[in-house]
């Protein structure tokens, strides 16, 4: 091909070679986001649960942020190194991998949200005959918006760049530039990469506090919660 | 498990621990770089944020240089690294992998050194001073050592980093261990991959206890919980709660 042939002797961006390639840009750019949001999604549903049962009995919120703590720590290829063997190479690893990381994150957000809730609050819902799933539900993870968005925000920030690697077994959205530009010794495909990682992460970090505006009309209107 | 006697056979058979890329030596390896790398984001991010924050200047700054710190793709800037070192003449594997992790180590390191320093009670700093003791004094016989318990903390997490990142140098001809991991993948060799996986999450877990005792060490008082991570303070609602998290993206 004669795209190998381009050496590090050529610039570090070959305009020309990335506006061949609009398709592929706009194909990773897709495949990215898909996985950052189902990691991201299913990531929240798994910490909602997991808080809930942290708020619910506190002696389990020390060992869920120990396991938890525990997943956080152990490096990406590693953890990728222990899946493989028992789910291949692909997206279910990639997700699994993904879903860990955001796990701490989101767990202690959302505790720390709810915790944040005034009790006055609490037991107006209480003794409006709220069942505690209904209030836990539409007061108290309704009122701890702000701080449960700032934890998905750094949770979606962390999942876009670990995306990425996950290009190493066989998926990676904008990683497969990075991993292509590494494979050919050819720069372009990745700066083009790296960029559109860090683009991708601001981009939906924006959109996010967009989503937290919209989801806490109060805030706007100047009342303390 | 299949998997797990893969792993044992590899880790068993004796000429896979010693020789070039022997388990030994790569693993000295990935510890060498680390400490290295460690010790030069320290050096470069701790003095101009300890004067920022004695001099209560500079928080867009240490806001700003932990939220890129956390969207900047480890992996793509270890990559990058790679054809500009071989423009540079430098080679592959080691400066490629060192340069990257020292640049990845900062951000937490700067943020929570800043942090410390910037949030020492102004009550004990009036008091210093009310004491006759000038400026230099303050910062090194009060504000240091209160701000060291979170420095370290700073240090844990780019320390855990810095692992696991070292991890990803096996891509640019760094020879640790992520080699196996990346030569296991590549030949289907399980085992392989596995004893990388293993000794590399042990190392990063040691690191990350390593540094926890030494924090508690350091902070008896609080001996009830464990030590404060960084907050998040990129939200745009300074009046919202910040809750603690993580101030290192995972690698």
């Amino acid at each position: 091909m004669l795209l190998a042939q381009a050496s590090l002797r050529d610039e570090l961006v070959s305009w020309s070679w990335i506006s061949e390639r609009w398709d592929q840009v706009w194909e990773a750019t897709l495949n990215h986001l898909q996985l950052t949001v189902v990691a991201v999604g299913i990531g929240l549903l798994i910490a909602i649960a997991l808080s809930a049962v942290a708020l619910a009995w506190r002696p389990a919120y020390a060992p869920i942020t120990w396991v938890t703590g525990f997943l956080y720590t152990i490096p990406s290829l590693a953890l990728f190194s222990f899946l493989v063997p028992i789910l291949g190479l692909g997206f279910v690893t990639a997700q699994v991998a993904l879903v860990s990381y955001t796990l701490l994150i989101l767990v202690r957000n959302i505790v720390a949200g709810v915790d944040g809730v005034p009790a006055a609050v609490k037991e107006a819902a209480d003794g409006m005959g709220y069942t505690p799933l209904r209030r836990f539900v539409a007061v108290d993870l309704r009122l701890a918006t702000p701080t449960i968005v700032a934890g998905i925000r750094i949770a979606a920030v962390t999942v876009v760049g670990l995306v990425t690697i996950t290009a190493l077994i066989g998926e990676g959205g904008y990683g497969v530039f990075i991993l292509d530009g590494l494979r050919r010794r050819f720069s372009t495909p990745i700066v083009l990469g790296t960029v559109l990682s860090v683009l991708l992460a601001v981009a939906i970090d924006i959109a996010l506090v967009l989503v937290e505006r919209a989801l806490t009309p109060w805030a706007r209107r100047g009342v303390r919660h | 498990m299949d998997a797990l006697g893969e792993l044992w056979d590899f880790l068993s058979t004796e000429s896979n621990w010693w020789g070039r890329n022997g388990i030994a030596t790569r693993t000295w390896a990935h510890v060498r770089i680390s400490v290295l790398a460690l010790v030069l984001s320290a050096a470069i991010a701790i003095p101009p944020a300890v004067v920022l924050g004695h001099i209560k200047r500079g928080g867009l700054a240490a806001v700003s240089v932990v939220n890129i710190g956390r969207a900047l793709p480890s992996f793509g800037i270890l990559a990058l690294a790679f054809p500009l070192s071989i423009q540079l003449g430098l080679g592959l594997g080691f400066w490629p992998t060192l340069v990257p992790l020292v640049f990845l180590g900062i951000p937490p390191i700067f943020m929570n050194a800043y942090t410390g320093v910037r949030g020492v009670d102004p009550g004990v700093v009036e008091s210093a001073n009310g004491m006759g003791l000038t400026a230099r004094q303050v910062l090194w016989q009060v504000e240091l050592p209160i701000a060291i318990p979170l420095m370290v903390t700073g240090l844990r997490v780019s320390a855990v980093q810095i692992v696991a990142t070292a991890t990803l140098g096996a891509l640019v001809g760094f020879s640790a261990l992520g080699s196996f991991i990346t030569e296991g993948i590549a030949q289907f060799d399980d085992g392989k991959m596995l004893t990388g996986g293993l000794l590399v999450a042990l190392l990063a877990i040691l690191t990350e206890v390593g540094f926890s005792l030494l924090e508690r060490s350091l902070t008896p008082w609080s001996r009830s919980r464990r030590g404060t991570e960084i907050v998040d303070e990129g939200s745009e609602t300074p009046t919202q709660t910040a809750p603690a998290v993580p101030g290192r993206t995972v690698t």
